[in-house]
């Protein structure tokens, strides 16, 4: 229960400090927030790839190899396509 | 050091790295070096857990990775920025399935039976798995409802929230019989299997209700709703990534999921604000079904309509102009004619600025793309309460494809938006409305602005009459 606890704290602190941090973006910039914020949420690819590399099962590999397309999709693109956006927003 | 040492470590700045990101984010002049700098920390974590963790088949993975990042991107590099609020929709489904999946390998990989398995693990592995899935269907239902595939408008039927709140009661009773011992031996019989025989069958019912579930909580959400929706399904996938973390014991899956979970959760709470709504409102409300009596009541006033000369002379011979742009300019993507008129204002010495709702659109700032990629410099954008500051001395509000944001019923108590903050875009002396018909918003209720004595009506579709405008303003 000990290692589960530290998880916890982890996960509330994060999220804690997600908040604050994240509380100050402008109107402006909700779309490149919620566009790059995508893309980090494609973290799971960081599972997928442990899943993937320890598979012992075919099921598992299937599952695993499945999760690290799509978090890659999600992550390549969801940063590229943020970049896209970004490069539009200019002051004159 | 040992092996582990370092990639702890080497998470640790990867996780320093995505927060001094998102920071860097909430300025739009440091804004593209944050982006760049989460994009390092997503790279440090990746190639630190592959040297750190044994890779069988490195074919596989390698394949895996470099198919995925085609796909995403291609499509990061040509789609139509039009399309931004669908691409990120499918994007989103994208992270919350690949946490179902992670989710669901791991069940398999336990063996399979999740009794057997530790109770944290249990949970977490169900937690993720049903998260992750309902982000899955959610973010593509709300992918089809953008792209125009399922229709915008709300679809309901009877007893529609009975059946949602079961099947969420089925599929929560599935996922604590799969992680707890004791809940599957006392279900198990009940469907005629023992308590370790249930795991494959009720696995399978898990990820299918979780699937459904997603579908049935997007599906009553209407069009003008999607902003919320959209931020808030960017949340869960933060979550259901934080909570494979939790499966995993690792770290940097859990900060990183919580602090997007935290950055759609912000989101959501900010758009719910701007319309006066709270979640369950949006979520099971089924807005805009409802107003059909007072649809009848529409184009009985008269209104003053103008054509593109007369609008012209009035945006021309003005002293300052404020632009509210909608979902309407969107859809007709005429946000690079409306720029030339701005330009051609402009060169005249005309003030213009731009007032933007923070609902306009079908995503949490719409419009300040769509505005970007005209070219339009952002400082020219202002939000809510900074333009309500200035209509007073404004002489002209252009408004282009917006209607319930600048709705004056929201003042009015007993009206269905009462309360949602609004442009008061009727301060201004002369306001000019760019819109096809006379027809209502989203909310379906009929909008007093049209018909004020200010208020000049230029009916057309958005680009034609931009087109126009163009050309008028030039000879004004």
């Amino acid at each position: 229960m000990g290692e589960l606890l530290i998880l916890l704290y982890i996960f509330v602190l994060a999220t804690l400090a997600g908040k604050e941090v994240i509380s100050k973006v402008p109107p402006t910039l909700h779309t490149p927030l919620m566009s790059g914020a995508n893309a980090i949420s494609g973290i799971a690819i960081i599972g997928a790839l442990v899943v993937t590399g320890a598979a012992n099962a075919p099921w598992v590999k299937v599952l695993g190899t499945a999760g690290i397309v799509m978090a890659t999709i999600n992550v390549v693109g969801g940063f590229m396509v943020t970049d896209r956006m970004l490069q539009m927003f200019r002051k004159r | 050091m040992e092996s582990t040492t370092i990639t702890q470590i080497a998470y640790l700045i990867s996780a320093v790295l995505f927060v001094s990101g998102i920071k860097q984010l909430s300025s739009p002049a440091t804004a593209r070096s944050g982006n760049a700098r989460a994009s390092l920390a997503m790279l440090l974590a990746i190639v630190v857990t592959l040297l750190d963790h044994e890779i069988l088949d490195w074919t596989t993975v390698v394949a895996a990775v470099v198919a995925g990042a085609a796909i995403g991107g291609i499509l990061a590099r040509y789609i139509q920025m039009t399309a931004m609020p669908q691409l990120v929709a499918v994007f989103n489904g994208f992270g919350g399935g690949a946490s179902a999946a992670v989710a669901a390998a791991e069940f398999l990989r336990a063996g399979g039976s999740g009794p057997a398995l530790e109770l944290g693990v249990g949970v977490t592995i169900v937690l993720g798995t049903l998260i992750g899935a309902v982000t899955f269907s959610g973010s593509l239902i709300a992918f089809g409802k953008l792209q125009g595939v399922v229709t915008g408008s709300p679809v309901t039927f009877p007893l529609q929230k009975t059946l949602n709140a079961l099947l969420f009661l089925g599929v929560l009773l599935i996922g604590a019989s799969l992680a707890h011992v004791g809940v599957a031996n006392s279900v198990a019989p009940v469907v005629g299997m023992t308590g370790l025989e249930i795991s494959g069958p009720f696995f399978a019912a898990l990820v299918a209700g979780a699937l459904i579930l997603g579908v049935l909580l997007v599906i009553p959400i209407g069009g003008a709703d999607m902003p919320v929706v959209v931020s808030l399904l960017n949340s869960y996938s933060g979550i259901a990534a934080a909570t494979t973390g939790f499966v995993l014991n690792n770290y940097i899956l859990i900060i990183a999921g919580s602090l997007v979970g935290a950055a759609g959760l912000i989101l959501t709470q900010l758009m719910c604000k701007a319309m006066n709504r709270s979640l369950g409102n949006v979520a099971f409300g089924a807005f805009g079904t409802e107003g059909q009596t007072a649809r009848a009541k529409t184009g009985q006033r008269p209104v003053r309509d103008v054509d593109a000369e007369q609008a012209a002379m009035v945006l021309a011979y003005a002293g300052s102009v404020a632009v509210v742009p909608g979902y309407g300019l969107a859809v007709a993507q005429a946000q690079h004619e409306l720029k030339k008129v701005c330009d051609l204002l402009e060169d005249r010495g005309v003030t213009v600025r731009f007032g933007v709702h923070p609902v306009a659109g079908r995503m949490p700032g719409h419009m300040n793309v769509l505005l970007a990629e005209a070219d339009v410099s952002y400082d020219k954008l202002l939000d809510l309460d900074d333009i309500n500051a200035e209509f007073d001395s404004t002489d002209v509000v252009l408004i282009v494809g917006a209607n319930d944001v600048v709705n004056p019923a929201a003042r009015d108590p007993d009206s269905v938006i009462a309360g949602m903050p609004i442009l008061d875009v009727d301060k201004a002396r002369t306001v000019i409305v760019m819109k096809r018909s006379l027809s209502p918003g989203f909310a379906g209720i009929d909008n007093d602005l049209f018909y004020m004595d200010n208020t000049l009506m230029f009916f057309g579709d958005a680009k034609d009459q931009m087109s126009e405008l163009v050309k008028e303003v030039r000879e004004a």
